[in-house]
């Protein structure tokens, strides 16, 4: 296996980084901005970041998203503060995949988020209480539409590529198909046109331990009560589908922690159980509980087939304009192989360029945002090829 | 690049539209997308390849060929081209029905096992014949199938296609090189293209 390897020689892995960024905030102020749901907002706050330079011609905006608990800060690391870089450090930066001396990348928090984007978290305008659960039920449609509004603010009007991992994949493919003419190449990762049963089911699992919480309290919660048992419980079932039985296997097996023997209580005994405990811990000092519900509903409404080809594929896809990159990772039972393929199969049916490569990887779905060479090469090669037909044609004109 | 694939890229017109099936690390459709202008396809079922492939910028699918091939409409490609995988196929009749719908030309490409090599260790030795094209032994080869020029000769008046060009071939000591052999080929053509029709 070549993946998982610890590709920075530091410990806080800042020595390849991109550098420091800073989160940037963008305010959406249009009255006629309606969410797919029906219902308006005040006004929306976009976080973003910005890595690389955007070129004269504006040739050379790359678009990034993230997944379900994801943020802006996708590479890089803020000054003054000791946290590992950004989420996808391993693939953005100079010199590496997505190469910011060559491009200009954007990532920004998506609507319903907690990271600096308005969401349930936030205050409603002109009062002191929280949105909670009085925020609209937002929708992927609804995430992009407002990322199309930060590329208005930032005026770019062609985005070499769009690209991201899970409900990430799912944000870029609604891109391909909302604004064919803006996009030139998709590279959707890890991910699905439309949650199986099984991915809802978890997510439902998931909502379900938050909702139970007595400290979630129908969505009214004070930082000093917040429904940490739950948030932590349904990060732990996430982290369960984002590995693989063989993932676990050989990262925990049956081993104990600091332990030789059974010790015949219901203390967290496994490896894997103190693993997902304090993943689920690690996880409620940064995420807020709302917005987990809201998310993974975002993510389980989606359906690219019914939203844009009346439940066909082929249809929804005869939109698109772009050229694909599709890749999926063979241990993914979270979006298995089977799903990137009926993608890949709606892509050809409309006689788009598209390429697709199944990754042996025994990481599970996680693979996507692990260090993983062959991803990192074939993402390199696809986009330099993009790159070089856009300034071909440019030359044309 | 091997000589078999510069008479294949000889045959392929400019900025035609291309299927290889089983197109390996590429390097047919790289050259041909580079001096030719093509507009490439490859599907090819070996992940690490399709990986080199997308890696060089080429448009490459992984998957099965014979399914792979189902999802494109009639007359989709200019060429669509099999090198040297025809022996390797489970069900050749049906495949070559396909590339012939999806394919305004088909091109095809496999060792000739009628060689007067292969006809002799099995004449003279008694074995099973191993030689530089075919290099596998009984138990481990992934040749299902071995066929003769002839043979392709007899199939295309069976299953009614045209052949429009044909060569037949020997490399050289290096794979770059080689020669066409006109005098008997069936005896003495290590490798057989043909492009066919409908």
């Amino acid at each position: 296996m070549e993946a998982a390897c610890n590709h920075n020689s530091d410990s806080s892995g800042r020595d390849y980084s991109y550098g420091p960024v800073e989160k940037q905030f963008f305010s959406i102020e249009d009255k006629d901005f309606t969410l797919q749901c029906g219902e308006k907002l005040q006004s929306i706050t976009i976080a973003y970041e910005t890595f690389g330079t955007l070129d004269e011609n504006k040739s050379n905006a790359v678009l990034v998203f993230h997944a379900l608990t994801g943020d802006s800060h996708a590479a890089g690391f803020y000054k003054d503060t000791n946290e590992k870089p950004g989420w996808w450090d391993i693939v953005i930066g100079p010199g590496k995949a997505i190469d910011t001396d060559k491009y200009f990348v954007i990532c920004s928090n998506f609507i319903g988020g907690c990271m600096g984007s308005t969401g349930p978290s936030s205050t409603i305008p002109g009062k002191k209480e929280l949105y909670g659960m009085n925020f609209p039920v937002i929708t992927v449609t609804d995430m992009v539409r407002c990322q199309k509004k930060l590329m208005d603010h930032l005026n770019i009007k062609q985005l070499l590529s769009v690209t991201g991992g899970s409900l990430g994949g799912m944000q870029a493919m609604e891109w391909s198909v909302r604004y064919p003419d803006m996009v030139k190449s998709v590279i959707p990762l890890a991910t699905t046109m439309k949650h199986s049963a099984l991915a809802i089911a978890f997510n439902e699992v998931a909502r379900h331990a938050i909702k139970s919480d007595p400290n979630w309290n129908k969505g009214n919660y004070s930082d000093e009560k917040k429904p940490n048992v739950g948030l932590s419980v349904a990060r732990m079932i996430g982290h369960i589908t984002y590995l693989s039985d063989e993932s676990m296997r050989l990262k925990f097996g049956r081993k104990l922690q600091d332990k030789k023997d059974l010790s015949f209580t219901f203390d967290s005994q496994f490896q894997v159980e103190n693993y997902l405990k304090y993943q689920g811990e690690k996880f409620v000092d940064r995420f807020d509980a709302n917005s987990f519900l809201y998310i993974t509903k975002a993510a389980d409404y989606y359906d690219l087939e019914m939203q844009h080809g009346n439940g066909s594929s082929v249809k929804a896809f005869s939109k698109a304009k772009a050229k694909f990159l599709v890749i999926s990772f063979s241990s993914d039972w979270l979006y298995p192989t089977y799903e990137s393929k009926a993608i890949v199969k709606a892509l050809k049916k409309n006689r788009l360029d598209v390429s697709f490569c199944e990754i042996e990887s025994n990481l599970g779905h996680d693979a996507f945002l692990l260090f993983n060479n062959r991803l990192n090469r074939m993402i390199k090669g696809f986009l330099a090829t993009v790159y070089k037909g856009v300034k071909e044609s440019k030359n044309e004109i | 690049m091997r000589f078999d694939l510069q008479i294949i890229a000889s045959w392929i017109k400019p900025e035609s539209i291309v299927l290889g099936l089983g197109c390996g690390e590429g390097e047919l459709l790289y050259y041909l997308k580079n001096n030719k202008r093509i507009k490439e396809t490859g599907i090819e079922i070996k992940d690490s390849k399709v990986a080199l492939c997308i890696e060089k910028g080429l448009s490459v699918l992984q998957g099965d060929i014979n399914s792979e091939i189902e999802d494109y409409a009639d007359n989709s490609f200019d060429y669509c081209i099999l090198s040297q995988t025809l022996q390797q196929v489970y069900n050749p009749e049906s495949l070559i029905k396909e590339m012939l719908r999806v394919g305004k030309k088909v091109i095809v490409s496999f060792p000739n096992f009628a060689h007067y090599k292969i006809r002799s260790q099995l004449l003279l030795a008694g074995k099973a014949p191993v030689s530089r094209e075919l290099p596998y032994q009984w138990y481990d080869t992934p040749n299902i199938r071995v066929l003769a020029l002839e043979d392709f000769k007899i199939f295309s008046n069976k299953m009614g296609f045209e052949i429009h060009k044909k060569a037949a071939i020997k490399p050289g000591e290096k794979s770059s090189e080689g020669k066409i052999i006109n005098f008997l080929p069936n005896l003495f053509a290590t490798y057989g293209i043909y492009e066919i029709g409908k």
